[in-house]
């Protein structure tokens, strides 16, 4: 039998077709070196731009990058202005507790009351270093997925209209981060 | 030796130097050199690390006067 004969064997085609499939397979569970996922838990101001500086830096070094955020860091991402209407007696409360807006995020550390924030403010514009609304307009730019833990806002009583305008934003449960984060080679917890 | 097209990306932090860079990669065709000056100190090292993981070339880096002067060759493939 020559060469041309063995490949179109049918045996040897139906074993190689298994073997192609199997490879599929596997490729498809391998974690993507290129893609990098987020799960960023923490309201505060200082965290929250460990979380943007990481991200946007990924994204411009040519990841796939996806924020899935959860708890006071939803809440963290409302836009100041009124509450939404409807809300319960504790939902509201709860909105009272987390203002919306950037200028009012504390730091975990040194925030003394909103005299450290200031501080910082004033320190970051004079140096120069980006500032919150300025790396979610970058995120923006370079096509950061943000994904919003929907448990995290009925549990708060956040509503979708009350969060800042993001084009790739998306409500979702665990299941979505956890694939994601399968799928990507780091994940990261701020 | 500088090249024809330069951009300016002093006074910038971390991470709006490489963010700035990665914008202007979608105007450059493939293999078109540009020259960026960065005054953050972290460049030096970042923009090594920068070119390693998207594919783009280092062809010269400079720290030997005030900012950092690095030219840089879009790599070939459209990828942006």
């Amino acid at each position: 039998m020559n060469t041309a004969d063995r490949m179109t064997s049918p045996d040897v085609v139906a074993s190689l077709e298994r073997r192609i499939e199997e490879l599929e397979k596997k490729s498809k569970n391998t974690p993507d070196a290129n893609a990098i996922s987020m799960i960023v838990f923490s309201g505060e101001l200082d965290k929250l731009l460990a979380a943007f500086v990481i991200a946007t830096g990924a994204a411009a070094c040519g990841m796939k990058v996806s924020m899935f955020f959860t708890f006071w860091a939803t809440a963290a991402l409302k836009k100041s202005g009124p509450q939404a209407k409807g809300k319960s007696i504790v939902e509201r409360m709860f909105g009272w507790m987390l203002p919306g807006g950037f200028d009012k995020r504390k730091l975990s550390k040194m925030d003394m009351c909103g005299i450290g924030r200031r501080m910082m403010a004033r320190e970051m514009s004079k140096k120069n270093v980006a500032s919150l609304p300025e790396l979610i307009e970058a995120a923006k730019e370079l096509g950061i997925e943000i994904n919003i833990c929907e448990m995290s806002m009925s549990l708060m009583g956040i509503r979708a209209e009350e969060l800042i305008d993001y084009p790739d934003m998306e409500y979702c449960g665990v299941a979505r981060f956890v694939e994601q984060s399968s799928s990507s080679n780091t994940t990261l917890f701020i | 030796m500088t090249t024809e097209r330069q951009v300016d990306l002093t006074g910038l932090k971390c991470p709006m130097p490489i963010v700035q860079l990665t914008k202007l990669m979608k105007e450059l065709r493939g293999g078109e050199e540009f020259t960026a000056i960065a005054s953050d100190p972290a460049f030096c090292l970042d923009v090594k690390s920068w070119c390693n993981k998207t594919g783009h070339e280092l062809v010269r880096l400079d720290s030997s006067s005030e900012h950092l002067v690095a030219v840089i060759r879009k790599r070939k493939e459209e990828s942006n």
